[in-house]
């Protein structure tokens, strides 16, 4: 197995809160990694260190020691440049946040921020993305409205496309499925299934029996420390740490 | 007494409380307008004043208000703008965000003629600009600041946060950000504080009394090194210093300078409302 993304010991703290502590794990390519677990496990920061947008947190003293490498190069290196980085690793957050602009633009905005301006590319580029976030069918006619105006299920797949347009390495999903109706979560799970072939997924699930559909590979973490990982096949059906067979059964959580 | 009375005393009281304050702002609009609509026409408007004042325009009132207003416009909306991105989107809390903060506040507080005084002493005199339109845009930019800042750095803080997050997980930069996203969602909000700030600076006679008012100007003026007459300060003149001023044409020009401040209200009040509307968060 080639990992995509290998974390080396990796501690993370918030003032004076230990969100993950000496955390070591290797993510492959072309697969589902699901990290799951109960609240405050450390799940998001995992998530957020992989494409450094806990560099974003303002108020409050962070520290982080360890190491991440993607193919290989430590993306916290004095080198790396933040924004190319984030344009490899994208985010999909919880809830879907469109940004007050069309359709067209959001899925756009990344390549824009770039410096891409040629038309032809952008359309092509919009089309292509919608498409793979299964979207395309039902905003094609409507690309320059508002994407405010698109139902939940909607924006949240139009969240996925926009980070598809920067054609990613890896897409990181933080419980992107909390908001929707379970038909539109069947939406975006099969999306995620088709596009596990040309990416690496990184994905927070909404639920156990969620990641139990989903993953390749399980990750399951407590109180910020990682208790088990293996293949999903193995994790939720041998669990070998008693408490991932108690939190996957519900005893806890 | 059973509570739904008590309530409804109570909702009685605030009612009038409400009304009362609304009483006022229409007694004077009223009284002026009726005292000085008869004052004006198209020779008030557009020639300039003879006879010792008491007959002729307000022309060169006029004029010099409105360029006196464009010229404090240029001098405090970079400055304010400016300072109120920096403070809203990249200043951190340290002590020099911190004492920035405290100097606006004291901006604020400051009274006008305080800032006249200080206008006459850095610009007319060290700085040798003279009297002159330059030196009150100058000390008038000055005293707009903490209202144009203020309200600027609210807008830019009414953008919500998750909007910043988004956009750089997709790899904008900072600036980036603010510029694509942040400003143009703040801009209405911004506009509003400017022509609010712009609105105040119109009215004021303390600030230009000793900057770049004249008493009386016998032509417009040609560049921006000269005087010039100006509707707050006209008023003022003709009110207290010309005996035996018509009634109203004292009215007429006061008239004329609430219809300019709040005219400027309007707009305001209208890229506001037209905003709301539009706004998608």
């Amino acid at each position: 197995m080639v990992a995509k993304i290998s974390i080396h010991h990796l501690t993370f703290r918030y003032n004076d809160t230990v969100a993950l502590r000496d955390v070591t794990l290797d993510i492959p390519a072309n697969e589902i990694t699901v990290i799951f677990g109960p609240s405050h496990a450390g799940k998001s920061t995992l998530l957020r260190c992989l494409n450094r947008l806990n560099d974003l947190i303002e108020n409050e003293e962070t520290e982080m020691t360890g190491q991440i490498l993607l193919d290989g190069q430590d993306i916290y290196g004095p080198t790396v440049d933040v924004t190319e980085l984030r344009r490899r690793v994208g985010m999909v957050f919880a809830l879907p946040i469109p940004l007050p602009l069309t359709i067209y633009e959001n899925v756009v905005y990344g390549l824009r921020m770039q410096g891409e301006s040629r038309k032809e590319l952008l359309d092509a580029r919009v089309e292509q993305s919608l498409r793979q976030a299964a979207l395309w069918d039902e905003v094609k006619d409507r690309l320059y409205e508002p994407a405010m105006r698109l139902s939940g299920g909607q924006q949240q797949r139009l969240c996925l496309a926009r980070i598809l347009a920067l054609e990613p390495e890896v897409i990181l999903l933080d419980n992107p499925t909390s908001g929707l109706d379970p038909l539109s979560t069947a939406k975006v799970e099969s999306s995620l299934a088709e596009l596990k072939a040309h990416y690496t997924i990184v994905m927070v699930p909404h639920s156990v029996q969620q990641a139990a559909r989903i993953a390749d590979l399980a990750v399951f973490l407590l109180n910020g420390q990682l208790v088990e990982m293996g293949s999903a096949e193995q994790i939720f059906t041998r669990p070998r740490d008693r408490r991932t067979e108690d939190y996957i059964t519900g005893r806890f959580g | 007494m059973s509570r739904q009375k008590s309530q409804r005393i109570a909702f009685a009281i605030l009612t009038i409380l409400a009304v009362i304050v609304v009483v006022p702002i229409v007694l004077v609009v009223a009284y002026i307008v009726v005292q000085g609509i008869g004052a004006i026409n198209w020779e008030f408007l557009t020639t300039f004043p003879h006879h010792g004042m008491k007959e002729g325009g307000i022309l060169p009132a006029i004029v010099g208000t409105v360029v006196l207003t464009f010229g404090t416009a240029i001098v405090s909306i970079p400055i304010a703008v400016g300072a109120a991105i920096y403070l809203a989107e990249y200043a951190r809390d340290t002590w020099l965000t911190r004492a920035i903060r405290l100097a606006i506040i004291n901006l604020a507080g400051i009274p006008s003629v305080v800032y006249g005084l200080f206008g006459l002493g850095l610009f007319v005199l060290s700085l040798r600009l003279g009297t002159s339109i330059v030196a009150g845009s100058l000390t008038l930019g000055l005293m707009t600041l903490p209202v144009v800042i203020s309200t600027a750095e609210e807008a830019l803080l009414a953008v919500p946060q998750r909007f910043r997050v988004v956009s750089r997980s997709l790899g904008a930069t900072r600036w980036q950000t603010v510029r694509q996203l942040v400003l143009p969602n703040a801009l209405p909000g911004i506009l509003t504080g400017i022509i609010l700030g712009l609105e105040r600076a119109a009215g004021e006679t303390a600030p230009i009394l000793f900057t770049a008012a004249a008493f009386y100007l016998p032509q417009l003026p040609r560049s921006p090194l000269d005087q010039t007459m100006a509707l707050p300060y006209h008023l003022y003149v003709i009110s207290t210093q010309v005996p035996g001023m018509p009634l109203q044409v004292q009215y007429g020009t006061a008239l004329v300078l609430l219809i300019l401040v709040l005219s400027m209200n309007v707009v305001a009040t209208m890229i506001r409302s037209r905003f709301r509307r539009r706004r998608q968060w």
